[in-house]
């Protein structure tokens, strides 16, 4: 058997319900693993003796004959995700310091099914990136490199500590969320799998809250296989969250025939965007003949409105976070500012929040009281919501027409280094979700699957977006891409 | 639509954070910036389209009017800068 902390999950729960290694083996090896990888910057908060401790819950389980789908088996945690008595501050420093009293539903459901945390990872502040630059924590740094190339890269964002720790081996399997593309992405950025599934399937209970009508909860794994088999543990119909499904949780792993014979695949032509990389183009089209050859109808579409989607969503985005992170007032919880003489509650709410949120956090939030303030309501955020609805509603034509699944590239470039977008402009970082976004914006599941490596060596993945509700069937054609891909690079070892 | 530095400086009043008045031009650069990019909106004919309000089809779940939940004073209090007597303790509010 290859080295423990690197099995996939279906691999690993295989070898434990056989009796051929233990959860604290697995665990101890992913432990072994973190400590030996500070220099990637992913586990910010280690909880070995937490993680130990499941694992031998785990192995006590499964000697029992009770072993639930992700029983024994070790993963990291998104620092988004509320866990009970396990600091959880959304790589915030507005949150330094606060200990839940709960635990999320989707890491509960988690818990339930016999996981074990190993940590919590890394992230952009609140979410808000592409690049994991504006963590408290610092940067989340890619185990990939461009070739002989010391240049650190990013993981990309905002789940990068997830997917430098999925990618590097730390664990075997992490949680992200996406709100504009935060599972794939960075998915795409280091070789990895994330699907962000249909709004509604995950519960959002206990995440801290970025864009309410956009955020979802989704696995970053090592394949396809694992993506099924985390998915379905982490979804459940949840009373806490009023928008969470009451539809049933499919067995995703048992849809995974990887047969698609006969499936309709759209090629939207909006996603051609001027001044792509060839390599980008090149692999989409490869990627398009891949799922032909498996027996899929290929088909060009059209979604007009496209271009639209990424100024819409900076409107929707930053106006909901503005009203989210309202409740960061140092009254409940989290940083409070040292107050001056004479100071009152005005300037102690004012001085928190600039002491408290990085600048990218204030931007949003200031971009977002701007659109939503009187006199500008209707102009920008009524406007972008029917836009929204526009946007929605291209992607409902297409499906009506017959199309299963839409494939486009999951980012307009490899992983870039960290800092070389530090000149730039907010809006020219906003770009890396160009492809993303369209699907939170529609509710949509997509999922990114590694397709290939650009000139310099570093991995590229392709998206594939599904209809609503329909993840199990996605999760097949991604299937059906990955075994045609054959994307098994690592990255070579130098943390 | 051009945001000068006092916009800037209602905004940031709005929005309850604090600017030095020395990082007032560079916020509305900023924000000129990323409203220049939002402007495209205003290509698309939205007549007669109803704005979202929610992605799925669906209904808010209703529940009975009960209490549910409670009695975790401690719990809730247990992240607070500042927690006396029972209760967030803030600043004098009222003169």
């Amino acid at each position: 058997m290859s080295a423990l902390n690197t099995l996939t999950l279906a691999a690993a729960r295989d070898a434990l319900r056989k009796g051929e290694t233990t959860s604290v083996e697995l665990t101890e090896a992913c432990l072994k693993a973190i400590e030996g990888a500070d220099a990637l910057n992913a586990f910010v908060h280690k909880t070995p003796e937490i993680a130990l401790e499941r694992a031998r819950a785990a192995d006590a389980r499964i000697a029992q004959g009770d072993a639930p789908a992700m029983c024994g088996l070790p993963i990291g945690i998104k620092d988004l995700f509320c866990t009970k008595g396990v600091p959880s501050q959304a790589a915030s420093n507005i949150l330094k310091g606060f200990l839940p009293e709960y635990e999320s539903t989707v890491s509960q459901n988690l818990l339930d099914a016999g996981a074990v945390m190993l940590g919590k990872l890394n992230m952009d502040e609140f979410a808000m990136g592409s690049s994991n630059e504006t963590s408290a924590y610092g940067n989340a740094v890619n185990p990939w490199r461009r070739g002989n190339d010391d240049t650190a890269l990013t993981p990309g964002g905002s789940s990068g500590g997830s997917a430098s720790a999925v990618a590097a081996d730390l664990c075997l399997a992490a949680t992200g969320t996406d709100t504009g593309g935060s599972i794939r992405q960075p998915a795409a950025f280091v070789g990895i799998t994330g699907i962000k599934p249909t709004y509604g399937r995950c519960s959002r209970w206990g995440i801290v809250a970025f864009a309410s009508s956009l955020d979802q909860a989704g696995p970053m794994t090592k394949d396809v296989r694992d993506a099924a088999i985390m998915l379905e543990a982490m979804c459940s119909s949840d009373p806490k969250d009023s928008t969470s499904t009451d539809l049933p949780v499919p067995n995703f792993e048992a849809m995974l025939t990887g047969d698609i014979r006969g499936k309709t695949i759209g090629i939207p032509k909006e996603y051609r965007m001027d001044g792509m990389p060839d390599e980008i183009e090149a692999l989409w089209t490869r990627g398009a003949e891949m799922l032909k050859d498996a027996g899929a109808k290929i088909v060009d579409i059209s979604l007009p409105h496209t271009k639209y989607a990424l100024p819409a969503y900076y409107v929707i985005a930053p106006a909901e976070a503005s009203s989210n992170l309202a409740r960061y007032d140092g009254v409940r919880y989290g940083h409070r500012a040292k107050l001056a003489q004479g100071d009152g509650i005005t300037e102690m709410y004012e001085k928190t929040r600039a002491e408290g949120f990085g600048k990218e956090v204030q931007r949003r939030v200031m971009v977002g009281t701007y659109v939503l303030s009187a006199g500008f309501y209707d102009a920008y955020y009524n406007r972008a919501r029917k836009v929204r609805t526009l946007i929605k509603k291209d992607f409902e034509d297409v499906f009506a027409q017959g199309v299963d699944a839409i494939l486009t590239p999951a980012t307009p470039s490899a992983a870039f280094g960290l800092g070389e977008m530090q000149d730039a402009d907010p809006v020219q970082m906003y770009l890396n979700d160009v492809f993303t976004v369209t699907v939170n914006l529609a509710g949509l599941p997509g999922i990114a699957v590694p397709a290939g490596l650009d000139r310099q060596g570093l991995p590229l993945g392709l998206q594939l977006i599904g209809r609503p509700w329909e993840e199990g069937d996605l999760l097949n054609t991604a299937l059906a891409l990955e075994s045609a891909a054959g994307f098994v690079a690592k990255p070579a070892k130098w943390w | 639509m051009s945001i000068d530095e006092t916009t800037a400086a209602r905004v940031a009043k709005l929005a309850r954070i604090k600017v030095e008045p020395e990082a007032l031009p560079g916020l509305a650069t900023e924000f000129n910036t990323i409203l220049g990019f939002i402007e495209q909106l205003n290509e698309v004919n939205v007549d007669g389209v109803e704005p979202m309000t929610s992605v799925t089809p669906m209904r808010l779940k209703r529940r009975q009017d009960v209490v549910t939940d409670g009695n975790q004073q401690a719990k809730v209090l247990s992240n607070a800068p500042d927690a006396r007597e029972g209760f967030f303790a803030v600043p004098k509010v009222v003169e």
